[in-house]
């Protein structure tokens, strides 16, 4: 089943800088979608179409070696942002009235 | 940079202010409730206040060496916490992040390092245990850099399975998640536990929908009449009903069954599929008129696509570049189509008036 939920193609923004990366594999332990893999003490990206953007392992990355432009893959954020000219994020602040199911 | 924050509330709960001489007294983590949970699948309002204070809590009989798992000071993520955990001892840290689940908390950075550094000292958890490593909800990752925790608190982070139903065989292993229990999952129950929030939040934006629609209707040369108002939108409001439990109900159990990758286009092909039978009723539903029938059915498809790419935000597997480019093209699509059917809805009205 797990595999029947992919989205769309070549969008995805991860970007690697191998020099950088020691093979701690931090990164592989927090990625929830299987992207990255571990080979000959480097990080690789295996599935890079499964990238959700959630920024997991760039942020935990303490050589950063992992960049992506994260941010939540959610139409109502965009339309939020839109109405309110900021930028896209969840309407789940304690007074915002969420109205999708977003978190 | 952020000076320890330790708010009113969080002083009280875990009574870390002064004496640090006397024992502190840490509360246990509150019982599960489940009415709770139910309400909060159907309330948003109810969920977004559904929290714990936050601080430092127990589960069972915590010592000095007693794992210390972390989590945000929503209800429901504790109750899991505490479920998972009913047969052995941990402490608990419940992090401020007003109320929002883990997992959106740390896409906002509400779950997120800072955070954390701070509740770590205002709890005094260097006092109350002896080791030095916290265990973090894997989704929690997205907000919180391990190695900046470290550097400011010395505690270091072990990033736990996804649910907490793994972590006491996380913990079996020696903090070894497997590969299956790092990996999100989407399955039938999760997508059909979300379809009542979904539903309410469609409805609740459908209602006023339908308000302007009765008045459009009711419009006559001598006012605005209940009679037309009623008789020619009940078979609009029905079909728009239809197509808000397709969109929010519908749609997300039968998710990963629809063709295509794009959610608006996955939702305009669900739209087509529910909404083209209604031309069989094309006497009784559209009065056989063809301006009223394409108008309504062109509306329809575009509500369900809709509610559709609206989903993509309850789902874990959609990302910001991929919903941009949806956008995108849907945008365009949806705007025309919206005019295009008000457009044949003034037709069939000026009609209605013997104006055309």
């Amino acid at each position: 089943m797990g595999c029947r939920l992919n989205y769309l193609k070549n969008v995805v923004s991860l970007k690697l800088n191998r020099e950088k990366c020691t093979g701690c594999a931090l990164c592989t332990d927090v990625c929830p979608r299987g992207v990255l893999h571990i080979q000959n003490h480097k990080v690789e990206i295996i599935n890079r179409d499964r990238c959700i953007e959630c920024g997991a392992c760039s942020t935990n990355c303490a050589f950063n070696a992992i960049s992506v432009k994260s941010g939540v893959g959610c139409a109502q954020a965009f339309i939020n942002a839109i109405i309110t000219g900021g930028e896209p994020e969840c309407g789940c602040s304690k007074n915002g009235r969420s109205s999708s199911g977003c978190c | 940079m952020t000076s320890l924050d330790c708010n009113k509330p969080e002083t009280k709960s875990c009574g870390c202010s002064s004496g640090s001489g006397k024992k502190m007294l840490i509360p246990a983590i509150p019982p599960v409730d489940k009415w709770g949970h139910i309400k909060c699948r159907i309330s948003d309002k109810f969920r977004m206040n559904y929290a714990v204070e936050p601080g430092l809590y127990s589960i069972g009989n915590p010592g000095e060496s007693s794992p210390v798992l972390v989590t945000a000071n929503y209800r429901l993520a504790c109750d899991h916490l505490r479920k998972a955990m009913e047969k052995s001892s941990a402490w608990v840290l419940v992090i401020d992040t007003k109320g929002i689940n883990v997992w959106c908390a740390a896409g906002k950075g509400t779950f997120g390092t800072s955070e954390l550094i701070n509740r770590i000292n205002c709890t005094k958890l260097d006092t109350i245990v002896k080791h030095r490593s916290l265990i973090l909800p894997q989704l929690g990752a997205p907000g919180v850099s391990a190695h900046k925790v470290t550097k400011a608190t010395g505690f270091s982070i072990s990033y736990g399975p996804i649910l907490a139903n793994d972590i006491p065989a996380y913990l079996e292993a020696g903090k070894e998640a497997t590969a299956d229990m790092r990996t999100i999952k989407f399955p039938l129950r999760d997508r059909m536990i979300l379809t009542p929030i979904e539903f309410f939040a469609a409805l609740r934006k459908y209602v006023w929908l339908i308000l302007g629609l009765m008045v459009f209707m009711g419009i006559e040369s001598s006012g605005i009449l209940i009679k037309p108002a009623f008789v020619n939108s009940w078979p609009l409001i029905i079909s728009g009903l239809i197509s808000v439990i397709t969109g929010s109900v519908l749609f997300p159990v039968l998710l990963p069954f629809i063709p295509f990758r794009s959610f608006a286009l996955k939702g305009m092909i669900l739209g087509i599929i529910v909404i083209i039978p209604s031309l069989l009723f094309y006497d009784k539903i559209y009065y056989g008129n063809p301006f009223l029938a394409s108008a309504s059915i062109l509306f329809n498809i575009t509500l369900i696509s809709f509610i559709a790419l609206n989903f993509t935000g309850s789902t874990p597997f959609t990302n910001i570049s991929g919903v941009k480019r949806e956008m995108k093209f849907s945008v365009p699509v949806y705007i025309s189509m919206c005019i295009i059917s008000s457009i044949l809805l003034i037709i069939f009205k000026l009609q209605k008036w013997g104006v055309v």
